[in-house]
């Protein structure tokens, strides 16, 4: 009888470093990624503003819907950022101006990539006729200028922020479908998605619990590029006069841009602080989501198809 | 005479990891070959083989650097030239021949554009006469009609003939050495031997010195004059072919000579536990936790590589055996052909004679008729696989063997419901097993499981085993608790031989070995009764095999599992079948138990077969008798073979498909050829006439 000993370690193995876990391994990764960390730093730091403005604001002298600082005024000890055309607070509006924002657009992103890869998972995994005339329609849906449509939609039926949310989540969850199936037949005719049918599982099984972990890294990177896309489309729905309404109770770093266009030859600041905000978050995420897919071994040069 | 072409002196190479840890690749490898010599380098994955061979050509993984020692090629130091001179030299001098052809013709350039590029830039001759160089390079690899080849692109071309064309470009710069890594792993044997001779030859006629690059034991015997064995990044063996196969003297050579199924010897060998470690990790010898010769000097003191014995070759040519051994002279003084035949032991043993599986006239398409086929009613191409009849009986092995394309994996995909059979009946017990696998009753399903071909393709690399062993747990035993599910992973472990601390781990952190194991206890936590398995060893490392394949027969001791294998590799189906049904396009050609099937009457396919298969000793020839020339498709009407038959008897064969035969005094022997059996036997034992 052949003695089989398959215990013989690799002696000089980092044992510690050999059991990690997939996830382990991408935490590790990211942390050794200073790109990633300032990302990461930038787009918490812009979470925790979205939260604690109101008290923050409430904390200042300064009020950001009253008319004290004088129209269009220059920035000075008491007005950092200066005044609008109204002769508000820029700053103190600034700080409030990422709550809808990112409420909608995290929201947003989230459902969009929740539907679009079931719905992408499924086509990849079952293919067949219905996968066939679901991409046609998909493709359909791509070719249409998507502002026109969010404009119509958002012009109809309001501009609450739960619509704006569905809205965008819908129409965002198309390229995800495209995405999350095109990496879902990278994994479709591998051995352990065959070994699972021929064990006798069930699809839906096979599709969460041997596809989904697969493309998973795909769909993450995906999903986080998708939310700076996302952050752009509100913002330019608030800059046309759909996203945050004017006049009400809310601001918005779009409607404020929009609201000193005229004047922005003349006198810029009352768009800086907007415009910083608003750029400082999409390089943020940008950065995250470079070093997520560097961590997670995968290439976004070369891309997932859209 | 014999002038050094290539020396290579002490040379060490490493690179440091992410976590700033040197790692040593090779160590202090001396390696000599001279002009017109072929070199075999051996050793089990991870050796340092690719990157010796690598390094030979200048050339060295991006973040691997030489640590110490030289490599000059033709009295030029070749990591101390300047990056013009180097490219002088490679391609002109020295060329490549990769492993998979496929990967590196460019898929958009006529393959004869693709010879002629390399002759401008190695061989600088263009226009006509460039063209005309390349189709003759192309007849000189014996593909058939050149001139024609050369205007295919390479997706057009079979993987035997995607090598021939690497072959002749390599060529191109008619050059004194070429470097092969793996040539003709994952070709088909008839296609192995095929190339394997072209290589022979063309190194005799140019006298072209060969670095040889392989893990298979059999092409290195057959193409090398001298071998070298790689062990943990250091060479352990270095001797002319004939003396490393019949006299090997470092245990790491006849372990894995021992490890390796034989044509010649039935039962399974003997298998070497454990894997290489990482070169220099170990205070001593590096080999000495797997080595059953180890003393205690072993493990304290590296040994030398010393020279044991020096003889002159047929050309008068002195050279030493080396080896690396503290106890190389008690190993160098028993007699290695009469110990290998106690390395192999016999598992067949069953006589069941209750069927477990029928497969009665089945046949099996992936053609689907498209809406304008049917309306147009085009006809249908011939069944991928048909008229295939085969009783399984229970306890008991039944390997296909055939070259890829024969239907081997369609049938086994028609058992296990992945591919529902078009016509005929396959039968368990009172089940039907022609229905989709998701029509079967879980009870069916549980009983029979499946085994893949590669572990890492066929373990999720997500999971950690645990989770693995889990699924089928779950799906087949729902009312488990969580803690008889975890006492039954433990078992399973055990039974597979692993240690229960690999239930955390995930499939990126095992050997192939290990992961092909818990592939196996997947398989087996179902309680399976049927186990089809595909070409479950062939991803393995040899030292690794033997295990894998002991560990199946095991399991079939203990639980009386009906096996259906499937392989191209005729040494293991010799080693681990009970019967053999050999299929040629998805025909069946020749059917009965191992021993039968080795021996006289054969099939002309089955014959083909055996001739082309290689053993690990030098001194054989192998028997070339059909050409290599791939078929796509099977023929609409007669014996499968008919194209490719070197003993064909006329018209019949294209019409008629032959009867079932059988051999007088035969088991449960059945030919199907033309030619009557008492002839087939005849023409086979008479020895045939070397060419």
């Amino acid at each position: 009888m052949a003695a089989i000993t398959p215990e013989i370690e690799n002696v000089q193995e980092e044992a510690s470093t050999q059991r990690k876990t997939p996830f382990m391994e991408m935490v590790d990764n990211l942390r050794r990624s200073t790109s990633g960390k300032i990302g990461l730093f930038i787009i918490v730091f812009h979470i925790l503003l979205a939260l604690t403005s109101p008290f923050i604001v409430e904390l200042m002298p300064q009020d950001p819907f009253t008319r004290e600082a004088g129209r269009n005024a220059a920035p000075s000890l008491q007005h950092w950022f200066g005044g609008d055309e109204q002769g508000r607070d820029v700053f103190t509006r600034t700080l409030l101006g990422g709550r809808t924002l990112l409420l909608v657009t995290i929201f947003g992103t989230t459902l969009a990539m929740g539907w679009g890869s079931f719905v992408g998972i499924m086509l990849g995994f079952l293919g067949g006729r219905a996968d066939e005339i679901i991409m046609r329609l998909v493709d359909a849906f791509l070719a249409i200028p998507w502002l026109l449509f969010l404009l119509l939609i958002v012009g109809i039926v309001g501009t609450e922020p739960w619509i704006q949310m569905l809205t965008l989540g819908f129409f965002y969850g198309i390229p995800a479908v495209r995405v999350s199936r095109a990496a879902t037949h990278d994994y479709v005719t591998r051995e352990f998605v065959l070994a699972a049918r021929a064990r006798g599982e069930k699809k839906i099984t096979v599709m969460f619990r041997e596809l989904l972990p697969n493309v998973l890294d795909v769909l993450l990177v995906e999903g986080a590029m998708r939310w700076s896309w996302m952050l752009l489309a509100f913002i330019s729905l608030s800059f046309l006069g759909f996203g945050v309404p004017p006049g009400g109770e809310r601001t918005d770093w779009g409607l404020m841009i929009s609201q000193s266009r005229r004047i922005m030859a003349l006198q810029p600041w009352a768009t800086f602080g907007p415009i910083i905000f608003l750029s400082s978050l999409i390089i943020g995420i940008n950065l995250f989501a470079d070093a997520l897919a560097k961590a997670l071994g995968l290439d976004r040069s070369q891309g997932a198809p859209v | 005479m014999s002038e050094l072409l290539v020396d290579i002196q002490d040379l060490s190479v490493g690179y440091t990891t992410k976590y700033g840890k040197l790692v040593h690749v090779l160590r202090n490898v001396d390696l000599q070959i001279g002009r017109g010599e072929t070199l075999g380098l051996v050793g089990e994955s991870g050796c340092g083989k690719s990157t010796l061979g690598q390094a030979m050509m200048g050339f060295l993984r991006s973040g691997s650097k030489i640590l110490g020692g030289r490599v000059t090629y033709q009295g030029h130091d070749m990591f101390a030239m300047p990056a013009k001179e180097l490219e002088s030299i490679r391609g002109r001098s020295i060329a490549l021949i990769p492993q998979n052809a496929g990967q590196s013709l460019t898929p958009t350039l006529r393959v004869g554009k693709q010879i002629v590029e390399a002759l401008e830039l190695n061989a600088q001759i263009k226009g006509a006469e460039a063209d005309a160089r390349a189709v003759e390079l192309l007849g000189q690899v014996r593909l058939p009609s050149p001139e024609e080849m050369a205007t295919r692109y390479p997706h057009e071309l079979s993987g035997g003939q995607q090598q021939r064309v690497a072959v002749a470009m390599a060529l191109a710069g008619n050059p004194d050495m070429l470097v092969l890594d793996e040539p003709t792993t994952g070709l088909d044997v008839t296609t192995q031997a095929h190339i394997l001779e072209l290589l022979r030859d063309i190194v005799k006629e140019m006298g072209t010195a060969m670095m040889y690059i392989s893990h298979d034991l059999g092409v290195i015997a057959r193409v090398s004059d001298r071998v070298s064995v790689m062990y943990a990044g250091e060479k352990v063996e270095d001797a002319t072919a004939s003396q490393i196969f019949k006299s090997p003297s470092h245990p790491y050579t006849r372990g894995l000579l021992e490890s390796i199924p034989r044509l010649t010897l039935s039962g399974i060998p003997k298998s070497m536990p454990g894997q290489p470690p990482l070169p220099a990790t170990l205070p001593g010898c590096h080999f000495e936790p797997r080595c059953e010769f180890a003393t205690d000097i072993c493990g304290t003191t590296p040994p030398k590589l010393e020279a044991i014995s020096s003889a002159a070759d047929n050309n008068g040519i002195m050279s030493s055996h080396f080896a690396r051994c503290h106890h190389w002279d008690k190993l160098a003084k028993a007699d290695f052909s009469e110990e290998l035949k106690d390395a192999y032991q016999d598992v067949r043993k069953k006589d069941t004679a209750k069927p477990a599986i029928t497969i009665t006239d089945v046949a099996i398409s992936y053609y689907r008729p498209g809406f304008l086929d049917n309306l147009m009613n085009t006809p249908h191409p011939p069944d991928t696989v048909s008229n295939i009849n085969l009783t399984v009986n229970r306890g008991e092995t039944v390997a296909l063997v055939g070259e890829s394309g024969s239907g081997k994996s369609t049938i086994v995909r028609a058992v296990s419901g992945l591919l529902p059979a078009k016509d005929g009946a396959i039968s368990f017990e009172n089940f039907d097993l022609t229905t989709d696998v998701d029509d079967r009753p879980m009870e069916l399903r549980k009983r029979i499981q499946m085994i893949f071909q590669n572990p890492d393709a066929s373990l999720n690399p997500r999971h950690s085993v645990t989770e693995i062993l889990d699924q089928p747990l779950k799906l087949y035993f729902p009312n488990m608790s969580a803690a008889e599910r975890d006492k039954r992973k433990e078992e399973l472990l055990d039974r597979v031989r692993l240690g229960h601390r690999y239930l955390t781990r995930y499939p990126g952190q095992m050997s192939g070995g290990e992961k092909q194991r818990v592939a196996i206890a997947r398989a087996f936590a179902a309680d399976p009764e049927v186990v089809l398995c595909d070409e479950v060893t062939s991803a393995l490392d040899v030292s690794v095999q033997a295990a894998v394949l002991d560990l199946l027969a095991d399991l079939q001791k203990e639980h009386g599992t009906t096996y259906i294998f499937i392989t191209h590799d005729l040494a293991v189906v010799r080693a681990f079948a009970d019967r053999v049904a050999v299929l040629y396009q998805g025909r069946l050609c020749e059917v009965g138990t191992v021993d039968e099937i080795y021996a006289p009457p054969f099939h002309p396919y089955a014959e083909t077969l055996l001739g082309a298969a290689l053993e690990p000793d030098p001194d054989m020839e192998p028997k070339l008798l059909a050409g290599d020339t791939p078929e796509s498709s099977p023929p609409e009407t007669g014996c499968p073979f008919q194209r490719r038959c070197p003993v064909r008897v006329g018209e019949i064969c294209d019409t008629t498909m032959p009867d079932w035969v059988s051999p007088k005094g035969a088991i449960d022997h059945n030919i199907r050829c033309h030619i009557p059996v008492e002839e087939l036997l005849a023409m086979q034992t008479e020895p045939i006439a070397a060419d």
